[in-house]
């Protein structure tokens, strides 16, 4: 591996880390590439071949990690909920909850109560990877497409 | 019966950049710094301990033949390698007192929980640190 490439796995690293920090905001593509200090389209690419996800799809799975972690240890409101993790509508956020979790957020809710671990430690471990409930995988030639083009929920957000 | 955990080791990139963001950035203190040859054994600590050493180990010959030391730069760079817990008794004057010298690569501000305050960040090549502050009262046993 060159030193560029590793250089470019660090730059990757950094931006994926911004995600893990600043999941609660306002984040688009644009922005978490810049992190990179790539462009958009190299972001998505090389995040994926780094990581094996899209960043959209790292950033809407802690978003959703974060959501099961709250669901869990607070008595927040699923509408609260949704927006402290950053999602943009509710609509949105239990449909996303939904085909990841296999489950609606209050009903995991009612299944799942506190984790007695390290907070560092739930997000490495917990995040939802693979469809957890028996929701479809995302279709592969659909992960480079459209749908990764932007972070649907925070761009959403953001649409007047 | 095992008495203790003498040393532990961690891959980096390069050993003097290492060494500098170690002692210089985090403020750990350098143990060992011998070399044999190519080799140079290199080990940094917690100061004012008589506790575990922390070997900073490069991917390379004699270690390791070409392809592995390949991959292990790449999953160091990943950051998918193993990283290191600390403890401190002040976590957010410790962050101020770190980004004064220059440390950016914060993965997570000072955060409180139920078993206290911590925050996490990476060295140059891509290992996770985390650092901790615990709860006083309660938490004396955990």
């Amino acid at each position: 591996m060159s030193r560029d490439a590793e250089d470019l796995n660090r730059r990757m690293l950094r931006a994926r880390d911004a995600m893990d920090r600043a999941y609660a905001e306002h984040l688009d593509v644009p922005a978490v590439a810049a992190v990179a200090h790539v462009s958009e389209a190299h972001f998505i690419r090389t995040f994926r071949a780094v990581f094996g996800e899209t960043p959209h799809r790292y950033l809407q799975r802690r978003r959703v990690e974060r959501s099961m972690f709250l669901l869990r240890e607070t008595d927040r409101s699923v509408t609260d909920i949704c927006f402290d993790v950053g999602f943009g509508s509710l609509g949105t956020f239990s449909r996303t909850f939904h085909s990841i979790v296999g489950e609606t957020p209050s009903h995991y809710r009612l299944g799942h109560g506190p984790i007695v671990a390290p907070n560092c430690v739930q997000m490495a471990a917990t995040r939802p990877r693979e469809a957890a409930g028996g929701s479809r995988p995302l279709p592969r030639a659909r992960a480079t497409g459209a749908r990764s083009s932007s972070f649907g929920e925070a761009s959403e957000a953001a649409a007047p | 019966m095992i008495t203790s955990l003498q040393v532990a080791t961690i891959y980096v990139l390069d050993k003097d950049e290492a060494l500098d963001f170690y002692v210089n950035k985090l403020g750990l203190e350098k143990g060992s710094d011998v070399k044999q040859g190519d080799y140079r054994w290199l080990t940094v600590r917690v100061p004012g301990e008589g506790g575990t050493e922390i070997s900073l180990e490069q991917p390379g010959a004699p270690l390791h033949d070409e392809a592995t030391t390949e991959r292990l730069r790449e999953l160091v760079t990943k950051g998918a390698m193993s990283g290191l817990v600390f403890t401190t008794d002040d976590a957010r004057a410790l962050y101020d007192t770190l980004k004064e010298r220059g440390v950016a690569d914060f993965t997570q501000e000072p955060t409180d929980h139920f078993y206290g305050t911590d925050m996490g960040l990476r060295d140059p090549f891509g290992n996770a640190i985390r650092i901790l502050e615990r709860k006083t009262a309660s938490a004396a046993t955990a």
